[in-house]
């Protein structure tokens, strides 16, 4: 399957690659293009102009800064899988990376594409969620600050304005606990549902799969921070939520799942 | 747009349509049959190459994107006088293949598997191939192959 015709464009700095997407409402960027290829062989997307941010070097770094590691966006998940720096002060992220795809597609995929693209059912969208991490974003005026909290907006939709790049992820590095829980049939497969927990004094919980972006189960939350056994807490794990049905599973089994994940990470949390 | 790759040690340009996949450039533009399509859809695995020495699917990315990398197909994993590399010979000789379709694609995703991973076992093996897949279900053969082939790379 051949994409829709586009015109290509390769940016070699963050500048030029915002100057060409400026006035030009149908541009994408693209980086490893793992979301996106697959979107524009189905014709599902047709841009008609795809600028190339995967040669921006500089955008491809770990950086140890304390209370918080900065990840460059053009990272690719396979690189966030080894990096020392994550796996020791940010292992929750290295973690999830690993679970994205398969090894071939990790070395393609970036963190910022993943992210960007914003798909509910992906891996490190929900899990820079429950990280509460920060997204900076770069445009035409400057850069820019985003709680993950903030940034997810609906289906493939963002709070990314179509002339601004996501540019690094900021996660925090004093995380005590987490977990992540995938469920899926084949080795491979997207989650049908996944939870990612994290205790750093509070708790927070996000949800794979269980609608349009990555959700927080804010019922969850809500119990444990009242006090509430884990039993109870995970069974608000879909409290307001309204979970899709397709083919691997029905809206009844989905909440199902929700439940008996958010309470195997709630347990290993400890 | 011109685009210009090392493919299997040779210097190659063409003209592309930007749409171009990398697959279909291999396959259709350099001749190379080698590398398969199965599902393209970034699921089987069949058209897995390697790109800067590292397991790429060909099928999801563009040959724009490429432009300028070294590849290596399954025609570039023997050398010149035909000696199989490790990888072939030991899916050779571990009946590692059934019908053969996803044969090139599990040997350039095994290459790299084992170039990435000093201690491969069995599971990590099955976990390190989980992005191709064998229609003839003939796994058994095919992680015996790569365990082989690991400890005969000195992985």
């Amino acid at each position: 399957m051949y994409p829709a015709s586009f015109e290509y464009l390769r940016a070699l700095s963050v500048a030029e690659a915002i100057s060409m997407v400026s006035n030009n409402e149908d541009a994408k960027f693209i980086a490893g293009g793992h979301s996106l290829i697959p979107l524009m062989k189905l014709r599902l997307a047709t841009p008609s102009t795809l600028v190339d941010i995967g040669r921006i070097g500089s955008l491809s770094y770990v950086k140890d800064e304390g209370s918080q590691i900065a990840i460059g966006a053009l990272t690719r998940h396979r690189d966030i899988e080894i990096s020392d720096v994550l796996r020791s002060k940010a292992p929750m992220l290295a973690h999830v990376a690993g679970m994205v795809g398969d090894p071939s597609v990790r070395h393609r995929g970036t963190i910022g594409g993943s992210i960007a693209h914003g798909d509910g059912a992906s891996d490190l969208p929900a899990a820079v969620l429950a990280l509460d991490a920060v997204l900076v974003v770069e445009g035409p005026s400057g850069r820019r600050e985003i709680k993950a909290t903030d940034f997810f907006k609906g289906f493939l939709e963002t709070a990314l304005g179509a002339d601004e790049v996501l540019v690094e992820i900021r996660v925090p590095s004093d995380i005590k606990a987490w977990s992540y829980q995938k469920f899926n049939r084949r080795a491979q497969d997207w989650a049908i549902v996944g939870v990612a927990a994290v205790r750093n004094g509070t708790t927070r919980v996000s949800l794979v799969n269980m609608g349009a972006t990555p959700l927080r189960a804010t019922g969850t939350e809500a119990a444990l921070a009242s006090g509430a056994s884990l039993d109870d807490a995970a069974l608000r794990a879909d409290e307001g939520i309204d979970p899709p049905a397709d083919l691997n599973a029905s809206v009844e089994y989905r909440r199902h799942l929700a439940h008996v994940l958010t309470k195997r990470a709630l347990s290993e949390l400890g | 747009m011109k685009v210009t790759l090392t493919v299997n040690g040779k210097q190659v340009s063409r003209d592309v349509e930007p749409r171009t996949l990398l697959v279909h450039f291999i396959r259709e533009d350099l001749s190379l049959t080698g590398t398969n399509v199965g599902c393209d859809t970034s699921s089987c695995g069949a058209c897995t190459i390697l790109m800067g020495g590292e397991s790429v699917k060909s099928c999801t990315v563009l040959a724009v994107q490429a432009d300028g990398a070294e590849i290596t197909t399954i025609e570039g994993m023997a050398s010149a006088d035909g000696t199989m590399n490790a990888v072939q010979r030991a899916f050779q000789e571990n009946h590692g293949l059934q019908c053969g379709y996803c044969t090139p694609g599990m040997v350039m995703a095994s290459y790299s598997l084992i170039k990435e991973n000093s201690n491969l076992d069995e599971a990590a093996v099955r976990e390190g191939l989980e992005g191709n897949l064998c229609r003839c279900t003939g796994y058994h053969n095919i992680v015996k192959a790569v365990l082989a082939a690991a400890s005969e790379m000195g992985a």
